[in-house]
């Protein structure tokens, strides 16, 4: 029992620091957006030190709470990567939330629940368990994606992405059921067992696919993405650069969990459907971006082409595919981070400052922050030395190793085409000039500048020395309660 | 750790330190400061890449000042670079040319300086660092990012179509590239675990990106692994070169680009994808490249007939040079796709010729665009009469352009010729054929814009070129008369490394006779000593 309770201190640490943060923006007259968002980012980083001290303090091997959560390596990384983006995503926050006039007590709260549960997905090693911190998390996330709301594109967000989540919650659970009627467990190494051992019947088969509609639906994959432009665009922006990098790397820690881990014997029956949906979703999620002119919903298309490169790791399987989406992630999500953290500069009130055409000449009045939204686009786009290099050779090296070199073939395709739009941005903050307008001034908003310049100094880092950074990521291969 | 093992890195990364005192220390009013800082960089990146010259020793080992550290150990690749006698005559060309870039664009470039220079300099870290780079991740990386310095180049300081221009160069040659990743990937996996789902086994070596490493298994490969991965490479260095049908995104990029961005272009960019072909694809995967031959040499043909007779319609000085490159670098790739010394000495010597006479027409087109602003062939006339040094030096850079004797161009021709004419008395025939359409664009375009009476009335008062100008242009004539009249100090260097790729891509070739020459009465040899 006590080694239950070490092994999820960290979760219980950050819900009662939540609860603290919560009360106190109850309590307090006036907004104190400095003092609560100073208090978040330390709970967040209390939080991450009690996580090292609990993941050293218990078996990295063992199963907690009768086989319910696991505190093994994979938990770890994605742990506290998902602390890191939390934190970041509160810095980007502050400036935000003080400029758009709307109070930080509940926020902040409900990032670091919705934090929470993402911890509580990475650990479990359950279905149920993995449900229950999804459920946590999406519930949070809805109201986040409504909480301006005195904007109706908020409440739109909001409205399309509960209905819309809720739907896909409902057919994962349906999911969940079947499988367990069909294998009387939910437990994933149990799973892992009985499925290995019997032929599965059409039951669990069928509960597979819907499993596997659901967390496609979870990661925004094609044909399961269209919500994701529409609340992108809609929600506020420190918000979607949340949505676009915490939940989703949760979505992907559960999806390896699941079904790298207890469904692995039926890979054959679902490794073609990933395929299919990795292709499709590079495909449309590019093609889709080079038309938009909002760029916040050209982010949201290029998160879902990420989200179909990420699917190529997936299906590619075995340590190093498994290996290759969580160092993804952490490129990814430094990545994101730091795009968003652009736009939200330039956001100067409520919505304005969202189109491509927003951004020219932008490089000569801010040269720095400028920069570093080139080396975000560069990153997203692949192209050395950043880290996005690092990030798809790695999962592209996993998939060719397994043989899905025509896999390969179609993401390197399609990740030259994404470089069109990422340089559209470009283009227009280096190359467009003297056409009469004048430049846009970014808001002064000191501690979003920092986020990006810790983002900027991560992407050429990770570009440049990538070492340290996959070995963090390497080490979580085998423990996902595999035999 | 001494002055030979850090040389290359010193030589790679002086330029990227230019950039970076560029950037922190000086204010971007300080133009004079800038230009000075930019033009100290690249020539004492030059002086720093003669010891090249001199230490390079031929007899020696096949890559020399090498220096190898630990980078990414997780996948097996290093930092490890190191330099042949193919890649020393490159970067020469690469520091001496970006030295002139620099130096020529003074007063061409008057707009968002300090930008400029810093993506010159990042540009030349990038192209020094694709020559000594001996490990695919390392090579991968400088050969990609080399791509958004020049982008920028093209796009801020270009002409009218600049946006259209340097996305184009852009998407295209990155499109070649990213296959080219596939390539480098498949090799890398044959040679180590093997690519399980489609049941190929791999050699089980320790995973390696080093390309002095996998040049050990290019014999081991079998026939249709290295079709695919020449042909990922192939797509990948075609693009670059560009060979036709890929050359279309170079016109563009070569007309809008400013002058100094066409004479890097011209002058080293396009050397990457005929260095790809005879620093990986050709060791690396000597099987298809036998088979690979008789495609190659007719996309080569059809690419020097095509750009030259093209290069002929052309009413743009600029647009007609550019397609004369097409047309030169089919060449390069004919003389290397004869696969013997002659071929493949002459095509690297060409790619340095290219450089020398394709960059000073550049240079000569960019310091009449200054005067006139203009560009068009039908503006001028009779400019001899009162640009007369001018006149001068461009006589001697066309005539290294189309390969008369005493000048560079001849000795590179020549020796490609000898090198096809050894493998196909067909393709020499054609091939030398066409160098009559060479002389024909170029010496027409000469007479039209020089000789006969000054047409246009602006044109009375040009002046002509300045010292500073002058001294653009002496370096590279003085090379092609070095190289027209001396060319052995550059056999030399070459000699051994090319004899390395002779002898995996065709072996044996080296022990028959290249002719065969009716034999010689034995008594006739003794005489001789």
């Amino acid at each position: 029992m006590r080694a239950d309770l070490i092994a999820l201190l960290p979760e219980l640490v950050l819900a009662t620091l939540a609860m603290v943060v919560l009360l106190a923006g109850l309590a307090s007259g006036k907004p104190r957006h400095g003092l609560l968002s100073a208090g978040a980012v330390l709970a967040l980083a209390a939080t991450g030190v009690t996580l090292w001290l609990a993941a050293g303090a218990t078996d990295p091997a063992a199963h907690f709470f009768s086989g319910m959560f696991a505190l093994d390596r994979f938990a770890v990384f994605f742990k506290t990567l998902f602390l890191l983006s939390s934190a970041l995503v509160v810095l980007l926050s502050l400036d935000y939330l003080k400029r758009n006039d709307y109070r930080p007590g509940e926020y902040l709260a409900l990032v670091m629940f919705a934090t929470v549960g993402m911890m509580t997905m990475a650990s479990g090693v359950n279905l149920a368990v993995i449900y229950v911190g999804l459920e946590l998390m999406a519930l949070s996330t809805y109201i986040l994606a409504g909480y301006f709301r005195r904007e109706v594109k908020s409440h739109e967000a909001a409205a399309k992405y509960f209905v819309l989540g809720a739907l896909s919650s409902g057919i994962l659970l349906y999911g969940l059921s079947l499988i367990y009627g069909a294998t009387g467990t939910l437990d994933l190494a149990t799973l892992a067992r009985v499925l290995a051992g019997a032929k599965p019947g059409p039951t669990a088969v069928v509960g597979v696919a819907l499993l596997a509609c659901g967390f496609l639906f979870k990661v925004a994959a094609v044909p399961f993405h269209v919500w994701t432009p529409d609340v992108y665009e809609g929600a506020p922006t420190p918000i979607t650069a949340f949505m676009s990098v915490g939940p989703k790397a949760a979505a992907f820690a559960m999806f390896l969990r699941v079904f790298v881990g207890g469904l692995a014997p039926l890979a054959a029956s679902w490794v073609w459907l990933m395929g299919a949906a990795a292709v499709l979703t590079m495909i449309w999620g590019n093609v889709a971006a080079l038309t938009q002119d909002n760029v916040k919903r050209m982010l949201a298309y290029s998160s879902i082409a990420h989200a179909g490169y990420a699917l190529v790791g997936l299906v590619a399987g075995g340590p190093a595919g498994v290996n290759s989406v969580l160092f993804y992630m952490l490129v990814y999500t430094v990545t994101n981070l730091g795009a968003f953290g652009f736009v939200i500069m330039l956001e100067s009130r409520g919505y304005a400052g969202e189109t491509v055409a927003d951004y020219a000449g932008l490089a000569r009045r801010h040269p720095a922050a400028a920069f570093g939204m080139l080396l975000f686009m560069l990153s997203l786009g692949g192209i050395p030395p950043t880290a996005g290099f690092m990030g798809k050779l790695y999962l592209f090296a996993a998939a060719v190793n397994a043989g899905y070199v025509w896999l390969v073939v179609v993401a390197v395709v399609m990740s030259a085409v994404s470089l069109y739009y990422y340089l559209r941005i470009v283009l227009q903050m280096y190359l467009r000039e003297g056409d009469g307008v004048e430049p846009a001034e970014l808001v002064a908003a000191p501690w979003t500048e920092r986020v990006i310049w810790v983002c900027g100094a991560a992407v050429l880092l990770i570009g440049v020395l990538p070492a340290p950074f996959l070995a963090a990521a390497r080490a979580t291969a085998g423990l996902l309660g595999l035999p | 750790m001494g002055f030979a093992t850090n040389l290359l890195n010193v030589i790679c990364y002086v330029p990227l330190l230019g950039a970076l005192v560029i950037v922190f220390v000086l204010r971007k009013e300080q133009s004079a400061a800038i230009k000075t800082v930019a033009t100290v960089v690249v020539g004492l990146d030059f002086v720093l890449s003669l010891p090249l010259w001199f230490l390079y020793d031929p007899g020696g080992p096949a890559f020399q000042f090498s220096y190898v550290h630990d980078w990414i150990p997780a996948v097996g690749a290093r930092y490890h670079v190191g330099v042949d006698g193919i890649s020393v005559l490159l970067i020469l060309l690469t520091t001496l040319l970006g030295f002139i870039a620099v130096y020529s664009s003074f007063t061409a470039i008057t707009h968002r300086q300090k930008e400029y220079y810093v993506f010159l300099l990042l540009l030349q870290t990038g192209m020094l660092g694709v020559f000594i780079s001996l490990d695919f991740i390392l090579f991968y990386l400088f050969w990609e990012a080399m791509l958004v310095p020049m982008y920028f180049l093209i796009g801020i300081w270009g002409g009218p179509r600049k946006l259209y221009a340097a996305i184009k160069f852009f998407l295209y040659t990155l499109f070649g590239s990213v296959l080219m990743l596939v390539g480098i990937l498949a090799l890398y996996f044959y040679n180590s675990t093997g690519l399980k789902a489609i049941g190929l086994p791999g050699l089980g070596h320790t995973p390696t990106f080093d390309v002095t490493d996998l040049f050990k298994i290019a014999t081991q490969i079998p026939p249709h692994v290295q079709f695919w991965v020449f042909l990922a490479f192939f797509i990948g260095f075609a693009i670059k070169v560009p060979m036709f049908p890929f050359h279309t995104w170079l016109p563009d990029a070569h007309v809008e680009a400013p002058t100094a961005g066409s004479v890097i272009l011209a002058g080293v960019l396009l050397k990457m994808g005929t260095y790809g072909f005879i620093r990986f694809s050709l060791p690396l995967l000597p099987d298809a490249t036998r088979k690979a031959v008789p495609w190659v040499v007719t996309l080569a043909i059809i690419g020097i007939v095509y750009g030259a007779l093209v290069a002929m319609a052309q009413k743009d000085m600029k647009k007609l040079v550019a397609y004369s490159s097409v047309s030169h670098l089919g060449f390069v790739m004919l003389g290397m796709f004869a696969l013997n010394p002659q071929g493949l000495t002459g095509s690297v010597l060409q790619m340095i010729n290219h450089g020398l006479s394709t960059g000073g027409l550049f240079l000569l087109v960019g310091i009449i665009y200054e005067r006139r602003h203009t560009r068009m062939i039908a503006d001028y006339g009779g400019i001899a009469k009162v640009m007369p040094i001018y006149a001068m030096m461009f006589m001697v850079i066309t005539m290294a352009s189309i390969g008369l004797p005493t000048l560079n161009g001849f000795i590179g021709e020549f020796t490609i010729l000898v090198g096809v004419f050894n493998r196909s008395t067909t393709w020499a025939v054609i091939a030398a054929t066409s160098l009559v359409l060479g002389a024909g664009y170029m010496l027409w375009l000469y007479q039209r814009v020089f000789f006969g009476e000054i047409t246009h009335e602006e044109n009375k008062a040009l002046k002509d070129v300045n010292l500073r100008e002058q001294w653009t242009l002496i370096p590279l004539i003085v090379l092609c008369f070095w190289i027209g009249i001396y060319p052995k100090p550059f056999f030399r260097i070459l000699e051994p490394s090319i004899k390395r790729v002779v002898e995996v891509v065709d072996p044996g070739y080296l022990n028959r006779p290249a002719f065969e020459l009716p034999a010689a009465p034995p008594a006739a040899h003794p005489q001789e000593h």
